[in-house]
């Protein structure tokens, strides 16, 4: 099906910030590299295994949404992550499916309606080349994706090969994955400075509820809310690794969580780090969210770990399209209807699209 | 990296593991900056390298503690810190010897364009210009660790004759290779970036490349040596 030749991807509209990401790039952080990649990890990952890629495979993080693209080629593609709408050539696409966009076809994602960050995968995945074995993009240090930047109208990105059993008409139906919720329970495990602060700033933290301002970004969610009391009236430690979901409190007393463009090192101390099962959450959490945090074990916060990898592996991928099926002219056609019943799916030979079926009036 | 100022007499056993999340162990050998305990938490990063733990993804050593970063689906926290404590009692530091270190050079001009904060140093120390750069460039200062940007070195020992505090607004873009000084450290912005060290000149040498094998031209555990050039080669 896939005619031969470069397959591209091009940037008609950036969006506010859309970034080449993937699962980030680990090993180099004694060298002072910060790991980047997806922050919500979980949704790109989803948006990968609904095209049939490589968990690590590069995609696009489009924060706020506001991203057009065009298609060179045939391309399978889905949109994970913030609950957002999308067309493809005007027509209603929804997340979490992959469909099959045709050559010159434009994907067009409007601006979120609830969360942050939306994803989106294609077949193949983005082949920018790779530095320090990723292509995730840090801006800050202009590593990564496209000359380290964000994307601009006019990028072209290459794919790779798509999997051979890629599909579309796909769906990933466990919502336990894809979460844009607003008011957000965190768990986090004490340490490793707890010891710097109070009975009090310990009680605090667990106690109340703090808003994520907009002060917020790829590096970190600073938070407002009640003063985190020190032992000391000190914050300062002598600077040491920090990772992803440090809960860092400086001098004002007031927590910032780090995320996957954090420095490797940090000065203020750390009071709590955010389990992992629940850092895919912070990436959608916009300004004014609100956060509480409730502090488990490590062997809970890996026994959720291993508990939700099984679950994610064990998630199978359901097939939208199963509704009516026909014969026309030779070509075999169904048509299947989302759950969201705005949206409508074809599928011609093996390919889905989104198609228009307008409102079936019946006459008197 | 940050903070050198004397706190509380430390009384504090170490080492101490300490749980940096689910995916995290950290490492404490003391808690402050001193040469004696990052030569140590350096040496250690290699003994648990040599342990080759499965589960262990990366170390990042900084002055005074380790972290290891380790994959919590092949090996959970109890037998993580059943393996580390291993290596630790098994840790024998006297083999450590100074003379074993790789010195890097790094021609530096000072002053002008290059460190435009050299005479503002000067009069802070009540000095010379030239005494100034003499005191810089007459040690050699080991790497305690990098970070804030990619190859940034943290190297320590700086003479106090010439400890300046940050600049109290940091500049929003620093030239890349510009040689810094902050409190009682000193150190070398790779890239350009924003920054609030004391610039007092500037290496044309690169000294991070991501398209090198090595990107870094200098790690934790060496030595950098400063040496004072009329002009970029």
């Amino acid at each position: 099906m896939l005619e031969s030749g470069n397959n591209t991807i091009r940037i008609i509209q950036p969006g506010p910030l859309t970034l080449v990401q993937d699962q980030g790039r680990t090993g180099f952080q004694k060298l002072g590299v910060s790991v980047s990649g997806a922050i919500d990890f979980d949704a790109l990952n989803i948006g990968n295994r609904l095209v049939g890629n490589d968990p690590n495979a590069a995609g696009l993080e489009a924060l706020l949404g506001g991203l057009e693209i065009e298609f060179s080629k045939q391309t399978v593609f889905a949109i994970t992550g913030a609950d957002i709408d999308a067309d493809l050539d005007g027509v209603p696409v929804s997340t979490n499916i992959s469909y099959t966009a045709h050559a010159g076809s434009h994907l067009v994602l409007g601006m979120v309606n609830e969360g942050l960050r939306a994803y989106v995968a294609v077949a193949g995945g983005l082949n920018n080349s790779s530095v320090l074995g990723s292509r995730a993009t840090h801006i800050a240090s202009k590593i990564g994706g496209v000359d380290g930047r964000q994307l601009a109208e006019g990028d072209v990105l290459s794919l790779g090969d798509p999997a051979p059993d890629g599909l579309s008409g796909m769906v990933f139906a466990d919502d336990e994955f894809s979460s844009t919720v607003q008011n957000l329970t965190i768990r986090i495990i004490l340490g490793p400075q707890d010891d710097e602060f109070s009975k009090t700033g310990i009680d605090t933290l667990l106690g109340s509820t703090y808003s994520v301002t907009d002060q917020s970004n790829r590096q970190g969610l600073r938070l407002d809310g009640p003063e985190i009391e020190s032992k000391t009236g000190r914050y300062d430690i002598v600077s040491d690794p920090v990772v992803n979901g440090s809960v860092q409190v400086p001098g004002d007393g007031k927590p910032i969580i780090l995320l996957a463009d954090r420095q490797t090192t940090g000065g203020y101390a750390k009071i709590a780090t955010v389990a992992s099962v629940d850092l895919p959450k912070l990436g959608q959490a916009s300004p004014g969210a609100t956060i509480s945090f409730t502090a488990i074990s490590v062997t809970e916060a890996q026994q959720l770990l291993i508990d939700r990898n099984e679950r994610f592996a064990a998630a199978e991928l359901g097939n939208v399209v199963n509704q009516i099926a026909m014969r026309i002219e030779g070509e075999e056609i169904s048509v299947g209807v989302t759950g969201n019943t705005a949206v409508h799916l074809a599928k011609i030979n093996d390919a889905v699209y989104p198609v228009s079926i307008d409102e079936y009036t019946p006459a008197e | 990296m940050g903070s050198s100022q004397p706190r509380e007499e430390d009384v504090r056993a170490y080492p101490r593991l300490l749980p940096a999340g689910d995916s995290g162990i950290l490492i404490e050998l003391g808690s402050e900056i001193d040469p004696v305990i990052n030569s140590r938490i350096i040496a250690l990063a290699e003994f648990i390298e040599t342990a080759e733990i499965a589960a262990v993804i990366e170390l990042v050593p900084t002055y005074r503690s380790l972290l290891v970063s380790y994959n919590p689906l092949e090996t959970g926290y109890d037998e993580m810190l059943g393996l580390l404590n291993e290596t630790l009692d098994r840790a024998d530091y006297s083999a450590l010897d100074s003379a074993t270190q790789t010195i890097v050079e790094l021609p530096v001009v000072y002053g002008g364009e290059d460190g435009p904060d050299l005479e503002n140093v000067a009069e802070y120390a009540g000095i010379s210009i030239q005494e100034v750069i003499d005191i810089h460039s007459g040690t050699d200062y080991p790497v305690y660790g990098l970070g804030f940007s990619p190859g940034f070195p943290y190297l320590g020992g700086l003479d106090k004759r010439i400890a300046m505090p940050r600049l109290k607004t940091p500049r929003v873009r620093v030239p890349a290779g510009s040689v810094a000084i902050a409190e009682s450290q000193t150190g070398v912005y790779p890239n350009a970036s924003p920054g609030g060290w004391q610039l007092i000149g500037r290496t044309a040498t690169p000294i991070f490349d991501v398209n090198k094998p090595s990107p870094s031209l200098v790690t934790a555990g060496d030595r950098v040596r400063f040496v004072q050039v009329q002009s970029h080669a």
